[in-house]
């Protein structure tokens, strides 16, 4: 099976029942994803693919060869940290990490659905063609997203000075 | 997880064509199906992925929307045709799961997603949904999420999706194609009540596949919305939840349609509500009374009976907000 990961093509043989975390990380050696809870609820696994968040714990590899997936590895460039990444480093977004890389991915996609107009359950006004990203939509978008460490203010200030054009 | 093989259907007959034979399952998003692999409660020998099936959403002739089995939760939420004319659907998806998770679910999916009883997912239990004739551990257990409206001394399971509890209100169609060719189901008569046979979930034949969900035109679902009440803000199943949409004349309810979450083994449609309240004003008053109509045949188990007055002021309350807003 060929996937495309952090833009490098990239070649594995494994069994059809492997999840796409699982590829990341026991096949392809990106151990950044992180396995909190393998069922969708936490979203520590979270990666985007053609620009989109998913769970990949909930993901069969087999369903997403040929697709544009993107982990934590593949924010920076280089050695400049994404703008999100530096943010959460000047916020304490995080204590233990183990989160983190699940946060980074689920926020970068989250930006681009309130740039592409995708309401949320908290969004008043559904006609509404630009969203602001205020403190309870941003709370709301990131719900996938949970830290045992309850980081949250930290995270949300990260977010917030990243990504919303009004303070949260 | 048992081993399948894997096939990806270029369209509804090469699907139908594959999902022929016991073992076979269609996979969407998998974002139950992969969960209940895992568990072992499902085990297929073969998945065939039908999220390259149509994802379109379009107007029907004369009105009306034609929505793909295989469209995402989020592109259904976020379409404008949805937003504008049918906003309890728009609010009963978004009101669901996480945004990751909406992203990969399809249509065809959530419709088909399994109850979230406990012990259905626990194997050391026992449940007549996944071992019919073994017994149902949960109706002297704890059964707080359980069912308060058609349930059986067998199954006591609630179907968990907020979208389809929309659909049902909105009267939608589902449009089916299978070995003995194609036909069309209301939304609202595909899930089954329990009865004595749990483990048979929808009216769904062998192989049949989902193809399509149409929602007929409706103006005045315009004033339509979705109350969902649960045990935390975000990211959580319903304990009871409410899709209603109302036509006024004046102060008269001209019509209603209404629909629970939450409270049975499929979709609720309220139409003992309905009833109640076509032709009459707009009052709390009645919306009481029609609640209390709908909720008249509510059986509470231990830990449930909270869901009964639950529904019944939540229908009052979502009432009362529609009735509020000006046409
Ligand atoms: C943590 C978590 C929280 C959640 N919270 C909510 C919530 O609050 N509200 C809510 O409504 N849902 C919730 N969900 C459930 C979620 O909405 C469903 O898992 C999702 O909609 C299923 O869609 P899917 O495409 O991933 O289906 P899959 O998992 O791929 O399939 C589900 C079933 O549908 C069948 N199927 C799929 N497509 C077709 C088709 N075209 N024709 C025939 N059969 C088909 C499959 O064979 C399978 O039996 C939650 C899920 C998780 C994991
Ligand atoms: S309520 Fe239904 S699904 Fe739950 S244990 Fe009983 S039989 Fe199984
Ligand atoms: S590991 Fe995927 S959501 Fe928890
Ligand atoms: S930083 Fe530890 S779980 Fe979030």
């Amino acid at each position: 099976m060929r996937f495309i990961v952090n833009g490098a093509s990239m070649e594995a043989q494994v069994d059809l029942r492997t999840s796409l975390l699982d590829l990341l990380r026991d096949h392809l050696g990106l151990t950044g994803s992180k396995k909190g809870c393998n069922q969708g609820a936490c979203g520590a696994c979270t990666v985007l693919v053609d620009g989109t968040r998913i769970n990949s714990c909930l993901a069969l590899a087999v369903q997403y060869q040929n697709r544009e997936i993107v982990t934590v590895e593949g924010l920076a460039e280089g050695a400049a940290l994404h703008p999100l990444q530096a943010a959460f480093v000047e916020h304490d977004g995080f204590q233990c990490g183990y989160c983190t890389p699940g946060q980074l991915c689920s926020a970068i996609g989250m930006a681009d659905e309130i740039a592409r107009g995708v309401p949320s359950i908290v969004t008043a006004d559904l006609s509404a063609e630009t969203i602001p990203l205020d403190h309870d939509e941003l709370r709301e978008r990131m719900s996938g997203n949970l830290c045992r460490c309850g980081a949250y203010n930290g995270i949300v200030a990260a977010i917030a000075e990243t990504f919303a054009k009004e303070p949260a | 997880m048992t081993p399948f093989t894997y096939a990806r259907a270029t369209g509804p007959a090469d699907a139908i064509r594959m999902g022929q034979g016991d073992g076979a399952k269609y996979l969407g998003g998998g974002t139950n199906l992969v969960d209940l692999m895992r568990e072992t409660i499902e085990h297929p020998a073969t998945l065939v992925d039908v999220t390259g099936l149509s994802t379109a959403i379009e107007p029907l002739d004369g009105g009306g929307l034609r929505i793909g089995a295989a469209a995402s939760n989020t592109s259904l939420a976020a379409h404008p045709q949805v937003r504008e004319a049918y906003p309890v659907l728009a609010r009963a998806i978004l009101a669901g799961a996480s945004g990751q998770i909406r992203n990969m679910a399809t249509v065809g999916g959530n419709i088909l997603q399994r109850t979230r009883c406990t012990y259905f997912y626990d194997d050391a239990a026992r449940c007549n949904k996944r071992a019919p004739g073994a017994g149902c551990d949960a109706i002297d257990g704890f059964n707080r999420i359980h069912a308060i409206l058609g349930a059986s001394p067998a199954c006591v399971a609630t179907h968990p999706s907020d979208m389809c509890v929309a659909l049902a209100a909105l009267d939608a169609t589902v449009r089916l194609d299978g070995p003995e060719g194609a036909r069309e189901l209301p939304l609202a008569a595909l899930h089954r009540l329990p009865g004595a046979r749990p483990d048979v979930e929808t009216e769904l034949r062998p192989g049949e596949l989902i193809v399509a969900v149409d929602l007929p035109a409706l103006p005045f679902a315009a004033r339509s919305t979705y109350r969902k009440v649960r045990d935390r803000a975000s990211y959580a199943f319903a304990l009871v939840s409410v899709a209603a949409a109302l036509d006024l004349e004046g102060n008269i309810v001209r019509d209603v349609r209404l629909a629970l979450g939450g409270v049975a083994h499929k979709p609720w449609r309220a139409e003992a509500a309905e009833a109640a309240l076509r032709g009459k004003p707009a009052t709390a008053e009645n919306f009481r009374a029609a609640a209390e109509a709908e909720l008249s045949a509510a059986v509470g188990l231990r830990d449930n009976a909270f869901k009964i007055e639950l529904a019944r002021r939540t229908i009052v309350a979502v009432l009362g907000e529609l009735a509020e807003v000006q046409a």
